[in-house]
């Protein structure tokens, strides 16, 4: 067995010249998939130090550390890498490595395309954060500095680093547009004989939706920034009222591709997450048709509601309503998937291993990140949150525990498929309880000081509010460190540790499982027929 | 497991740290106009939902996790669906749960709130034009000709920790807006430059100002005092240092300062201070 394997590597690897090169040429879906994750990874690191030098600033009211216009510069990059450097990628690293595997696939459909695809990011992301540096160098003005919603017309009238920003922001539409091709192609044209799309995992359900949604926004906000571009360069006035334009156009047109993006983030995470509470409670999934309808309910509202992000940019009555009522529509969907998943835990047999840990850590935060998303929707209520660290901790709590406790889930879940080896679960749960006390002290408080009534985006601030920032910093201070515990523990996993099983944890249900631990390099290169 | 419990036992603590913190602010201020009433009545009857659903749902998670573990023998069951009408009927109860709590508990009442917040066209017995610029903010009563500026009125020296801080540190400004109590006031708001957003949270209404349109809201202040607030979106560098303090006082002394403001020196004076430039360095 060990030696079939070995001779399946070698035999994979061999297309390729040794060293650098074969990372370049490689079309191999593991390869790029790995890469995804070690490039999202790198940006989280990147996006987390950024945010702690902020936390710093607001340690304490008063300028200490950072003038404001670093301070914008600074928030405006977390944000923007976070989403599009980290999120993004880290979600089509995984379906990378796992979709052939749970499809019963030899690899992606288009393998030239994907390592396209990929090498695409890293030049955008060095295009994104090359301003920041140049300026703390001395030479020009900084990056893009606008918060990562790029408002017109700050936008407009903002330094180069902007203009940085918009091809940043096209390269990394073209890189996840060709991702979301891929993934289509594949789920559609290479699942195993006998899998219907009924039959699919829900894993490659949450992608398909994705990656739909990508397609359908991602040239919207191509779009826009062209325009914005456009207004800065070329004397057009898309965002000026002078010539005819109007600033809140911009706003339409991000949050058109901006409020799907939430669920871009937070679909691949629905659909991994049933997999790990199923394998841990060792019983099927509950509901499966009531979770596939649901993510096709929240993909699909997602389009329709962008304008619950405006209420204060003085919208017509009707409209205001509209948004309101349909954002809360949105809760539905959303309770079906949270009623399934603790459904499927119940009467289980349950164990507590790491991804385990992590996805009850998901459904549990990102439940409080949706219910005060709930009093967000009320039009007229929210002119009170909009803007405050409220609406900074109600974001938080609904992209943190998806996009980053929820690929930790599925990393962890997944890794003794891609390493051979179990995870150090001492490690792993030291890990997750870091994380549950970080992430709660950084953003309880947040809430609280929003609700004082502290704007977001400001380096300084008024002297009541000086409590809650101070745990608010030590919180995040927690947080960001805790994950070198995790980049140790994937290290060392990596090198070695206990062998995994082909079906590595007991209640592990799926095509992958029957792979041999490491997978072999093209994952089934016989399919499997499914009944 | 028991970690989460200790995770509430926790969560317990800080919530009871938080009513002892209350000096510090971690609640809306006082609401003293009709929608600042109405959406702290709002978030608070949130509040209490929100929190009920969380942990009546965790209690679930809690016990499943105490009740079903394998470690205590527990055998998995393997449903997947409810079969009998009875189960559909406990399955479906929570949506319609739910529905009701979207659509009736919060959906009837943000309807009318929706309403009054945008009932600025009626019955107004003042005009009050504000104009955001970077970074100050300029005051206009339209009908009675009265035009100032506003701005940051903290030291530099107190933002780079030079001398100590004042009480009112960046909530203080050179020329307050003075309204009269009890009178309902028609905001208008427009833009210089980019979109600012004008936020008094005693007063519950925030609302953008644009360049090249303008945009309306409407208070009726109950209670005199001095209410301070903030711009709440990001104009650029001094977006921290452009302040908003509104001295509420009775109709008689309303007067007088609007005719104090009247003079004509006044008015050339805060003209020039627009072309100035932002304070700061």
């Amino acid at each position: 067995m060990a030696n079939e394997m070995a001779d399946d590597a070698s035999h994979g690897a061999a297309h390729y010249q040794g060293g650098m090169l074969r990372w370049i040429q490689t079309t191999n879906h593991k390869d790029i998939g790995l890469m995804y994750l070690i490039f999202a990874i790198t940006m989280l690191m990147i996006g987390g130090a950024m945010i702690l030098v902020v936390r710093l600033e607001l340690f304490q009211p008063g300028l200490q550390f950072v003038q404001p216009e670093l301070f914008n510069q600074l928030i405006t990059l977390h944000g923007l890498i976070m989403v599009f450097g980290f999120a993004m990628p880290a979600a089509t690293g995984l379906g990378n490595y796992m979709l052939p595997m749970i499809l019963g696939a030899p690899d992606m459909a288009l393998p030239r395309l994907n390592n396209w695809g990929f090498w695409i990011l890293p030049p955008a992301a060095l295009m994104l954060v090359l301003p920041f540096f140049l300026g703390l160098m001395g030479i020009g003005p900084g990056a893009v500095d606008t918060g990562w919603t790029m408002y017109a017309p700050l936008s407009v009238q903002s330094g180069w680093g902007m203009d940085f920003a918009i091809f940043a922001v096209h390269m990394l539409g073209v890189s996840s547009i060709l991702g979301s091709i891929n993934v289509i192609v594949t789920i559609l044209n290479m699942r195993a004989p006998g899998m219907t799309l009924m039959k699919m995992p829900l894993f490659a359900h949450g992608f398909l939706m994705t990656a739909i949604l990508l397609i359908t926004i991602m040239p919207v906000l191509a779009g826009g920034v062209t325009m914005v571009l456009l207004d800065r360069h070329f004397g057009t006035h898309f965002f000026n009222a002078a010539g005819g334009g109007d600033p809140v156009l911009w706003q339409h047109i991000f949050w058109f591709m901006g409020h799907p993006e939430v669920y871009v983030l937070l679909l691949p995470i629905t659909g991994a997450v049933p997999h790990v509470l199923s394998a841990f409670s060792r019983k099927p999934t509950y509901g499966y048709r009531a979770q596939v309808y649901g993510m096709w309910g929240i993909a699909i509202l997602s389009v329709v509601v962008w304008a619950h992000h405006m209420f204060t940019s003085g919208m017509s009555t009707g409209s205001q309503l509209y948004f309101m009522y349909s954002t809360m529509l949105i809760s539905l969907p959303l309770a079906v998937l949270f009623f399934c998943w603790i459904a499927t835990l119940w009467r289980g047999s349950l164990t507590f291993e790491t991804p385990m840990l992590f996805a009850i850590g998901f459904i549990v935060l990102f439940g409080w990140g949706g219910l005060t998303g709930l009093v967000l929707a009320d039009a007229a209520a929210d002119p009170q949150y909009h803007n405050a660290y409220f609406l900074v901790a109600h974001f938080h709590y609904a992209l943190y525990p998806t996009t980053v406790m929820g690929a930790m889930a599925a990393i962890y879940y997944w890794l003794p498929k891609w390493t051979g080896h179990m995870i150090d679960e001492r490690l792993g749960k030291l890990h997750f309880w870091i994380v549950i006390i970080g992430f709660n002290l950084t953003f309880i408080p947040q809430f609280l000081v929003g609700l004082a009534g502290m704007p977001r985006r400001i380096p300084d601030y008024p002297l009541m509010f000086t409590e809650w920032n101070q745990l608010s910093t030590i919180g995040a201070f927690i947080l960001g460190l805790s994950h070198l515990i995790f980049i140790y523990n994937l290290v060392m996993c990596f090198r070695g540790g206990k062998k995994a099983e082909a079906k590595a944890w007991e209640g592990a249900e799926g095509l992958e499982w029957t792979l041999p631990s490491p997978a072999p390099y093209h994952s089934f290169e016989t399919q499997p027929i499914i009944k | 497991m028991s970690g989460l419990f200790r995770v509430c036992v926790g969560a317990a603590a800080g919530l009871g740290a938080t009513a002892a913190l209350a000096a510090y602010g971690w609640q809306f201020p006082t609401p003293v106009t009709p929608i600042a009433h109405e959406t702290l009545h709002v978030h608070n009857l949130f509040i209490v939902i929100a929190l009920t659903l969380f942990f009546t749902v965790l209690g679930i998670m809690l016990y499943s996790f105490w009740a079903h573990r394998k470690s205590r023998g527990h055998q998995a069951a393997d449903f997947v669906a409810p079969k009998s009408r009875k189960q559909w009927f406990w399955v479906l109860l929570p949506f319609a749960g739910l529905l009701i709590l979207d659509y009736g508990v919060f959906g009837i009442p943000a309807y009318h709130a929706v309403l009054m917040y945008e009932d600025s066209k009626t019955n107004a017995d003042l005009v009050v034009k504000v104009t955001a610029s970077q970074w100050l903010w300029q005051y206009e009563f339209p009908a009675e000709g009265v035009k100032f500026t506003s701005r940051l009125a903290t030291p530099r020296e107190q933002i780079d920790n030079e001398q100590p801080k004042g009480e009112n540190y960046l909530l203080e400004v050179d020329n307050p807006l003075v309204l009269p109590v009890g009178k309902k006031i028609r905001f208008i708001t427009t833009s210089n430059d980019v979109i600012h957003s004008w936020w008094v949270p005693a007063f519950g209404v925030k609302r953008d100002a644009v360049p090249g349109f303008l945009r309306e809201f409407w208070a009726t202040v109950d209670k005199t005092g001095t209410y301070r607030g903030q711009c709440s979106e990001l104009c650029g560098k001094e977006h921290a240092y452009m302040p908003i303090v509104v001295n509420v006082v009775s109709q008689e002394e309303f007067k007088t300062w609007l005719a104090g403001k009247k003079a004509p020196a006044a008015v050339l004076s805060s003209a020039n201070q627009v072309t100035g430039v932002a304070n700061g360095k």
